[in-house]
């Protein structure tokens, strides 16, 4: 255990305190005790900057299950780096933020910060894993921290709503992420993400190498809230306000691109890769910024443009795989996007952030995150709209903000594509760069429309419920401190380059770094008249433009069918899961015991005839067989005439003296056959039960005592003949071939010598194999001790049952 | 009119010894010729059936001022005290031992542990037996 496992172990170490302290220290806020966690962990990430910047990495490993090749292996690299600080750095202000934003008196602060410690050291765990299985450990954990925080508020049915549908897609997927990860670790024989990197060119030979890749992929678009599962999200948004910011917009949905990214060594010289990751991110961003524009919820608007924003990056991180197929690094434009991916992801924890906050504020000050209440805040917040301005012109990609940098990367990485000719991309490329232009107009459209519709405009205080005012400063340390680096990562991009952006986007594509070499990362704040500028351009104007006519063809909206949507489909889906099971459950579940035992002898049919027929197991085989006498004979025509008797007569009374009729048989049978033993028991045996069939009649109510014929019914008869004649192969093959001879001469031969008896039955039965005679009287003292139980305690009221009195 | 059973009655009186004898033979006999605990014990059971037919249930209860459940106890201690006993001597559990001896009035004859085992067995038989048929035969 070295002190980078202790920093992922410290937030639950902490967690399990906070109840604690929440309990002891009533009258200071918990969150301030929490608060120093991260920033200490933050600082203590900071220190590894200057390993990275080399992309030298630091791997520590601690044993946990070492038979299974399974440890607890830290793993520190530029791409884990960036992570570790953000969940850190952006925790450290969330704890800071949820402060202010949480009462200390109303809430249950105990249950909060535990869970977000939770959900801090479970992601700090999941970008530090080298081991696949503790990462899978660490992605599950933050699956359910993440569903305790957003069911937070749990007497809200909505809140519970959301929790639910995250937690199943985001379950599923990481259950599918293992399936990729246990392929991946079969074609690999390791379990280290790294060693499986080093044999990435084997591995992409395997036949498995699809099926993992598909799997792990549906891990990572689950959690990101990629195209169709971003559903969860905008549900999500039932959770506080801190939880949003923290985790659904700097987090925990970066975990899917952190998958992606961390996974590009060994995935990305497939195509499929590049066509699937990239085609789906690009798809999600412009499925989600078209979605976000008819939202009236603020945090709405937020988390659609939260899923179109991973969507970039994630067609960031697609598009960049192809910078491998490129042969050399100088003229590589794909490398554009993987730093894109990485400078984007920067950006969108920050603007994202603050917006978060900035949203919160509004919610908290007025009552309201509904933007049809809501306009004319400008002079009345002019912090948050301050801070809103430059999160949401950081959006949608408007100078000076950082946002307009990687959004021209990202245009410029688009554009390369044309050039392009792999993996049949000429007849294709010309979607991609439109796509994205679409997608980042109608970004530009909600950006503005957070401004504008909240900030501008008639105010309307007569529909909010508390007096607006500006939030307390304390609220608004932690979105200034992250708009202020939107500002300066903005105009001065360079100063992550090389700490930062460089590392990480080695780590995503290592294989062609040159040895000990660095990716030349200049992020220029004015490139010259490149088509990415030309489009911005356009996107700004177009964007003005349908903002200006959105009354005109909002109603566009209106129009998209509401019955096939993606939600629906799930509602639907769980609502049919549920309905199907059911009524699968009921239709074989019938509660009637005669349909279960016919259930057991088809089964018991079907299950010995394919054997039979299978194995080719029956034998017919009459050299052992003795001769059949005449007494044999005769028995057996009586025993066939009682068995038809019972099952023939009409009264209940004639088939019980047919029954015994058939016992008698039995022990005459016995006599035959030599079993003088056998043939005593049988006699006696017989007369009791018989004489208890005929109680039980005695005391049949009287409605079901009338005499009636049973009922013919072919299905039963099918069974009954099928279960017979089964049994009859199975008797005469069993006969017909003995394979080694019986061990009765050994009881012959030592009944007298060695146990003092003469009659070998009851010698057996007392000595040779005297355990079994042991528990048999058992039984029965079992059964007498259950029939006296079952007469004597009648526990209903009225003690009286029998219908008859 | 109340019927008169005394020649039933009388009969019975007279065959249950009969019954009861042959039963104690079956059981002593078991381990040399067709018979054993299980067998006897039921015939000795269907013994005291036969008196239960001709009596009644107090009659029989007061003949045999004894609760059958406890001899359900007593054979299953019999029989497991009979397999356990065996661990005292060092062996297997459920080994038996047996010996001829010269016994005053029966001349030579074998003593058989497997016979303490299904005395056990016997009892129990009786037991179980005695207790159903009485236990229903007393429900309403």
């Amino acid at each position: 255990m070295s002190l980078l496992h202790w920093a992922i172990l410290a937030p639950f170490l902490m967690a399990v305190f906070v109840p604690l302290i929440h309990k002891r220290a009533a009258a200071i806020h918990t969150g301030w005790f929490v608060l120093i966690l991260p920033v200490l962990l933050f600082g203590m990430f900071l220190q590894y900057l200057p390993v990275t910047r080399e992309n030298s990495s630091i791997t520590e490993t601690a044993s946990w299950i070492p038979s299974l090749g399974i440890n607890f292996t830290a793993y520190i690299d530029g791409l884990s780096l960036l992570f570790a600080l953000l969940i850190t750095g952006i925790g450290s202000l969330v704890v800071l933020y949820s402060v202010f934003y949480l009462s200390q008196s109303k809430e249950k602060l105990g249950h909060f910060y535990v869970y977000l410690l939770m959900f801090m050291g479970a992601m700090l765990g999941v970008v530090l894993s080298d081991n696949v299985i503790t990462l899978y450990m660490f992605w599950e954990l933050t699956s359910i921290s993440s569903f305790l925080l957003i069911a937070y508020w749990y007497d809200r049915e909505r809140s519970r709503y959301g929790a639910l549908k995250s937690m199943l897609i985001t379950v599923f997927g990481g259950l599918m992420m293992l399936g990729g990860f246990l392929v991946l670790s079969l074609m690999g024989d390791t379990f280290s993400i790294r060693e499986l990197a080093a044999q990435a060119l084997e591995l992409n030979k395997d036949p498995l190498f699809g099926l993992a890749m598909i799997l792990v992929l549906l891990g990572a678009f689950t959690k990101s809230a990629q195209f169709p599962f971003y559903i969860w999200l905008p549900d999500a948004m039932e959770a506080p306000t801190p939880v949003s910011a923290y985790l659904h917009s700097a987090t925990m949905v970066k975990a899917g691109i952190y998958l992606v990214a961390r996974f590009s060594p060994i995935f990305a010289f497939s195509g499929y890769w590049f066509w699937i990751v990239g085609a789906v991110g690009l798809f999600t961003m412009t499925w989600a910024s078209f979605n976000a524009v008819k939202q009236t919820d603020l945090k709405g608007i937020l988390a659609f443009s939260t899923v179109s924003q991973l969507g970039l990056i994630m067609s960031l991180l697609g598009v960049g795989a192809a910078s491998l197929h490129v042969e050399s690094l100088d003229d590589n434009l794909f490398i554009t996007a993987v730093i894109a991916a990485v400078f984007h992801l920067i950006n969108h924890a920050t603007f994202k952030g603050s917006l978060f906050m900035a949203v919160g504020i509004i919610d908290h000050e007025t009552g309201t995150r509904d933007i049809r209440k809501l306009g004319g805040l400008m002079s009345l917040m002019p912090v948050t709209f301050t801070l809103s301005v430059i999160g949401a012109f950081s959006m949608a990609g408007l100078p000076p903000f950082n946002g307009f940098l990687s959004k021209e990367m990202f245009f410029a990485s688009m554009v390369h594509l044309l050039e392009l000719d792999l993996f049949q991309m000429d007849t294709w490329a010309i979607l991609f760069p439109v796509m994205a232009w679409i997608g980042s107009v109608f970004t530009f459209i909600y950006s503005i429309m957070i401004i504008f519709k909240v900030f501008t405009g008639r105010f309307q205080p007569e529909k909010l419920e508390k007096k607006p005012h500006e939030a307390p400063i304390g609220m608004l340390v932690s979105p200034i401190i992250l708009a202020l680096l939107v500002v300066v990562f903005g105009l001065f991009p360079n100063l992550l380059s090389y700490s930062l952006i460089q590392p990480a986007a080695a780590a995503i594509v290592p294989s062609i770094l040159p040895p000990g070499g660095q990716l030349d990362v200049h992020i220029s704040f004015w490139h010259g008249f490149k088509p990415e500028l030309f489009m911005t351009i356009g996107v700004i104007v177009i964007g003005i433009l349908l903002y200006k006519l959105m009354p005109k063809w909002i109603k566009m909206y209106d129009y998209m069918p509401g019955k096939v949507t993606l939600n629906q489909l799930y509602n639907a889906s769980l609502y049919a899961a549920e309905r199907g099971s059911n009524a699968i459950t009921n239709s074989y579940m019938t509660g009637f015991i005669r349909s279960y035992l016919m259930y057991i002898f088809v089964f018991f049919i079907g299950m010995l005839g394919f054997t039979m027929w299978a194995k080719e197991a029956f034998h017919y085989d009459a050299s052992a067989a003795a001769p059949i006498g005449l007494y044999e004979v005769s028995l057996i025509i009586v025993l066939v005439i009682a068995t038809a008797t019972i099952l023939l007569a009409k009264s209940r009374l004639t088939s019980i003296i047919a029954l015994g009729g058939v016992g008698y048989t039995v022990s005459l049978f016995f006599v035959i056959f030599r079993a003088p033993d056998l043939a005593l028991t049988q006699l006696v045996i017989e007369t009791v039960s018989t004489a208890l069939f005929l109680l039980c009649f005695y005391h049949l109510p009287k409605l079901s005592r009338h005499e009636e014929k049973r009922r013919f019914q072919a299905g039963n008869a099918l069974v009954a003949a099928g279960v017979g004649i089964m049994v009859t192969l199975l008797g005469i093959s069993a006969h017909s071939s003995k394979f080694f001879t019986s061990i009765n001469d050994y009881y012959v031969e030592n009944t007298y010598k060695k146990a003092g008896g003469e009659n070998m039955v009851n010698v057996i039965l007392v000595d040779f194999r005297g355990f079994d005679t042991l528990f048999e009287i058992t039984v029965l003292a079992v059964a007498a001790l259950g029939i006296y139980g079952l007469i004597k305690l009648r526990l209903e009221k009225g003690g009286e049952t029998n219908e008859n009195k | 009119m109340k019927t008169n059973d005394v020649i039933f009655q009388t009969v019975a009186k007279v065959v249950f010894f009969m019954i009861i004898f042959f039963a104690v033979h079956l059981f002593f006999a078991g381990h040399y010729y067709p018979g054993g605990g299980f067998v006897g014990g039921l015939l000795t059971s269907g013994a005291i059936v036969l008196l239960l037919l001709a009596f009644d249930i107090k009659t029989v209860r007061h003949g045999f001022p004894l609760d059958f459940k406890w001899l359900i106890g007593l054979g299953l201690l019999f029989s497991v005290g009979t397999a356990a006993g065996s661990l005292l001597f060092n062996v297997p559990f459920f080994t038996h031992a047996y010996n001829y001896f010269q016994l005053p009035l029966f001349g030579k004859t074998s003593l058989h542990t497997a016979m303490l085992f299904d005395l056990g067995v016997y009892l129990v038989v009786i037991g179980v037996t005695m207790t159903i048929i009485q236990t229903i035969g007393e429900s309403e």
